[in-house]
């Protein structure tokens, strides 16, 4: 049992309403205890209502793994980084901090860490993960990239993405807008200090001035 | 006695809302079985599968290939199966009993019913039939909706039946039967997508109606431009290529401004309008008492938004325009959706594949729920109890004298203005909780009190069945079947996946129990909802909603039928048993009872009609000592008026309670800091809720959601000004004042966050 190769996952963060369908159904699972192992937060609420989905990227390299003392995470064969196993996982917190994307968490009260699998309970029997079937906004896709291309013309999976001299290419994908200003590799710490920029031009004014500023109070 | 028994407090100590016992079922457990149905909460009506085992519901699963969400779902749907062996359930009626600490204990179901009965004969022996009022709502099926409509008019001999529809549909039914002679979407969803321009007004489709999300943002995908209309920047709203960020109450003039510089720049489809419309030239002239200057410092819009607005939407080839509670909770709220369906007509953009125009329903079947006859002043089948021609068909399926079939009554809120003088005696609610959604409460809860009688049928003890007499045990959605028709104007199947446990009853059944203790047995001798469907599809043919050809197997095998489906071909009067429905209204050539092949719109003439959508200011306008808009609405997580979400621990911790969401330049000027208490003062009463400082919002307004009873709730701040035409209450806009708060408030430390 494996997840086909054919089926790939694809976040689309300017999709997402912060509606937490996903959070909630990903805490229907007894895999791990029902905790969510999807991250939604908002960016900054009292500017704007952006919210942003984190599932694990499923690096083809994973820190996580690279940095556990006990070899307690494994990537099996489809490209899945499996959550910390727990006979092994010595509750070190290692992964947690080493994972660029924020991904792993600590449980105390269980010592073990743990993650998103990519549901893979259902996703090596040929299913979605639960959080991309019924995400209403289809910010978290799960299909062929073929599909994807034709639902999402506007814009393009990435999988490489650098932090400083760290580059890391991942099973997930992220959708970033077509446009010309869009390298293949996405650096990430580079936004981290530049304020962002507008890259999308779908991205109306208001996201960045204030549509309000005549209204007086 | 409708005077609640003891302090509310103890009632909901007893009775809650409490959280449910679990926050998730146990995948580890394997299920009997699937059941394929739907989520009760809005009107997307999103398919789901119900994980069953035994008599219980333990989990759930997508159902991927209902076509209209594909098996997705919001967090709402995720955990609606959690309602479920919940500790709150009414395993048993209720009889008030100032004596117990809880204020009510249980009786007999048998009692509770002859009880119900006595009372209701006794009122109407003293003070005549229409003593007793009846009360549903638009979450029941269409069969219970149907069976309420008859229960009142036929059993209970009563004019007075309205619905909780009226806090949500009746602006847009008014207005699509004044342009269209119908009332209706016009378009499956998966029309838009490849449409050129979506213009959404008033709705906040991410937090209201998920699901649609997913279609808009396709369409925009394919190149579609989105226009949203809104006082906030929703979800919807932060990644649309026009913001319009209209000011509470002024939608009438910001579509009177926008049509007049369609019409001035020729920006419209004048071949459409000659051939196709009545009535463009008086609103041709209207629109000239709304030129760009005016119209912006009336709506708040920029001169330049406007223009774009007209631009985009006079320019495109295809188009959609959905509109929902936010222009039509007005005292102008008719006027406004009148205003949108002129900017469609003015296109000539409808009646198209990719071209089409809609309401955004709110509730399950907030569509079927306003067509079969539980309105003041309709019959089934979308048929007017003023009609006599009307009257005698129904007269007739019912088997009853067209005389004594009661003629119109009245709107809910009447109805509890009647309750106030004394008119009306006696209650029996079904599916509404008043108390927290109908605007100035405070009077509602003061109405309730003078009741003689008060009969409630929940699954829940809700807020307004504090005041009850008798709590009928009705049953939850997963435990009875039926059909509801849902935001689309597609009909689908409920299907039952547990029974009601203990002495709760399906619905249908408490109502026909009441029938036979009133010794009116007469036409509710129903043995299943299947029973009532058939009478009902006899009952519609012919009507406008006719639903002659829907059988339950159809809509099996179809997933879903679309209404007008015809039994017999209206044209020839020929059996027509594989009539698939009618996905898409309006279209080129097509046919309807109505105009008789004159045109495609339900007039005589077969045209539509351009309606003067006139604006008036909002009742209960800002002044110098009440100097904010006030709007409220909803959030993602909570539901109508939370009987249900309120005890979902994980919808609950999600938005545990409400926020007073205010711009930063109002918050810095009033001293409020974010997660700060705030009072919110309107002339009808305060609340003290925390703040939620947001630059989302406009400076101007303040927005308040009204999912919660009491001291949290946002309609005790709203005014009961109603639109005269449709009576919808105008919940989006009053005036208020803020302040910081000098201490939390009391309920504080004494309520759980739902309660």
């Amino acid at each position: 049992m494996a997840v086909p190769q054919h089926l790939e996952f694809f976040v689309d963060p300017g999709r997402c309403i912060g509606c937490q369908a996903c959070v909630q159904a990903c805490t229907e699972c007894d895999t791990h205890r029902g905790h969510a192992m999807i991250h939604l937060e908002y960016i900054d609420r009292a500017a704007s209502t952006q919210t942003v989905p984190v599932v694990c990227m499923h690096c083809e390299q994973p820190t996580c793994a690279e940095v556990c003392p006990a070899d307690a995470i494994k990537r099996s064969g489809d490209g899945v980084v499996q959550s910390a196993r727990k006979p092994r996982c010595i509750a070190c917190g290692n992964c947690v901090v080493a994972c660029p994307f924020g991904v792993p968490e600590l449980y105390i009260d269980r010592a073990i860490m743990m993650k998103c699998d990519m549901c893979y309970d259902r996703t090596s029997v040929g299913k979605k993960p639960m959080c991309a079937t019924v995400c209403p906004s289809q910010a978290l896709f799960f299909g062929t990239r073929e599909q994807a291309m034709v639902l999402r013309p506007q814009s393009m999976p990435t999988n490489k993405f650098r932090f400083g001299r760290q580059t890391i290419t991942t099973r997930v994908n992220v959708m970033v807008p077509r446009s010309e200003a869009v390298p293949a590799t996405v650096d990430v710490t580079a936004s981290l200090q530049d304020r962002p920029h507008q890259r999308d031009a779908r991205r109306p004014a208001h996201d960045l001035t204030d549509p309000f500023a005549a209204v007086e109070v | 006695m409708a005077t609640t028994p003891v302090d509310a407090r103890a009632i909901i100590q007893a009775f809650g809302p409490h959280r449910s016992a679990n926050t998730r079922g146990d995948t580890a457990v394997e299920p009997d079985r699937l059941v394929k149905t739907h989520c009760c909460f809005c009107g997307q009506q999103c398919g789901i599968q119900l994980k069953v085992r035994g008599n219980e519901v333990i989990g759930f699963e997508p159902w991927e290939d209902f076509p209209f969400n594909r098996g997705m779902l919001c967090p709402k749907g995720v955990k609606r199966y959690l309602q479920g062996s919940h500790p709150d359930r009414l395993v048993t009626a209720l009889q008030r009993d100032p004596t117990v600490a809880a204020g009510f204990r249980p009786m007999a179901y048998a009692d509770a019913i002859a009880q119900t009965a006595r009372r209701i004969a006794q009122l109407q022996q003293q003070h005549g039939n229409d003593a007793i009022a009846v009360l549903g709502g638009a979450s029941l099926t269409t069969e219970k909706t149907y069976l309420l409509g008859k229960f009142a008019r036929v059993c209970l001999r009563t004019p007075y039946i309205d619905y909780n529809g009226r806090l949500c549909m009746v602006s847009a039914g008014a207005a699509n039967k004044k342009a269209f002679g119908i009332d209706r979407t016009t378009n499956p969803w998966s029309d838009m997508v490849g449409c050129e321009v979506i213009w959404v007004a008033g709705s906040n489709v991410a937090e209201c109606s998920p699901i649609t999300t997913n279609y808009i943002w396709q369409a925009r995908e394919l190149g579609a431009k989105v226009i949203v209309q809104d006082p906030r920047i929703t979800p919807i709203a932060r990644t649309c290529d026009l913001y319009l960020p209209v000011r509470p109450g002024r939608d009438a003039a910001l579509f009177a401004g926008v049509l007049g510089v369609m019409i001035e720049r020729g920006w419209i489809d004048r071949e459409f309008i000659d051939s196709h419309t009545v009535g463009f030239e008086q609103v041709a002239e209207y629109c000239k008492t709304w030129p760009l200057q005016r119209t912006a410092q009336v709506t708040g819009v920029p001169e330049q938004s406007l223009l774009q607005a007209a631009e985009l939407w006079g320019t495109a080839r295809s188009s959609f325009l959905f509109h929902a509670r936010g222009i039509e909770h007005h005292s102008n709220g008719v006027q406004n959706a009148l205003g949108t369906i002129n900017l469609v007509l003015a296109s000539g953009r409808i009646g198209k594949p990719k071209s089409g125009y809609g309401t955004i329903v709110g509730q399950a079947n907030g569509q079927g729920g306003r067509e079969h006859g539980q309105k003041c002043d309709q019959l089934p089948g979308w048929r007017d109890i003023s009609n006599p021609e009307h009257r005698r068909h129904i007269a007739e399926v019912w088997k009853i004298d067209e005389r004594a079939l009661p003629g119109p009554g009245v709107d809910a809120y009447e109805l509890f203005r009647k309750i106030d003088a004394g008119q009306i005696k006696g209650l029996v609610s079904i599916c509404f909780n008043p108390i927290v959604s109908l605007p100035d409460n405070q009077f509602v809860a003061r109405a309730l009190g003078k009741l003689e009688f008060y009969a409630a049928i929940d699954f829940f003890l809700n807020d307004t069945a504090h005041h009850a007499d008798v709590v009928l045990p009705g049953s939850l959605h997963e435990e009875d079947e039926g059909t509801v028709t849902q935001v689309e104007g597609r009909v689908i199947r409920i299907r039952k996946a547990v029974e009601p446990p203990g002495d709760a009853r399906a619905d249908w059944r408490i109502v026909q129990d009441l029938a036979r203790a009133l010794d009116r047995p007469h036409g509710f001798t129903f043995g299943s909802p299947r029973e009532i469907f058939e009478e009902l599809r006899v009952a519609s043919r012919g009507g406008v909603a006719d639903y002659s050809g829907i059988t339950y197997e159809k809509v099996d095998e179809q997933m879903g039928v679309f209404w007008p489906c015809y039994s017999h071909d209206p044209a020839t009067g020929a059996p027509t048993p594989d009539h698939a429905g009618t996905p898409r209204l309006f279209e080129h050539g097509s046919y309807n009872p109505v105009a008789k092949g004159k045109g495609p719109f339900y007039f005589p003439d077969g045209k539509a009609r351009f309606n003067v959508a006139d604006y008036r200011p909002p009742v209960d306008d800002v002044d110098a000592e009440y100097p904010i808009c006030l709007t409220t609405g909803r959030v993602v997580s909570q539901f109508l008026s939370g009987t249900q979400t309120r005890r979902i621990g994980p919808l609950i911790d999600q938005y545990p309670e409400p926020r007073l969401e205010l711009h930063p330049r109002l918050a810095q000027k009033l001293g409020i800091a974010d997660g700060d208490w705030a009072v919110c003062e309107t002339r009808r009463g305060a609340i003290t809720v925390r703040a939620l400082v947001v630059a989302t919002i406009r400076p101007d307004t303040v927005f308040v959601p009204y999912h919660w009873p009491g001291e949290k709730s946002a309609n005790k701040l709203t005014v009961a000004a109603q639109d005269p035409i449709s009576k919808i209450p105008q919940y989006k806009v009053c005036a208020c004042r803020v302040r910081r708060a000098g201490a939390p408030p009391a309920w504080a430390n004494q309520l759980e966050p739902q309660q």
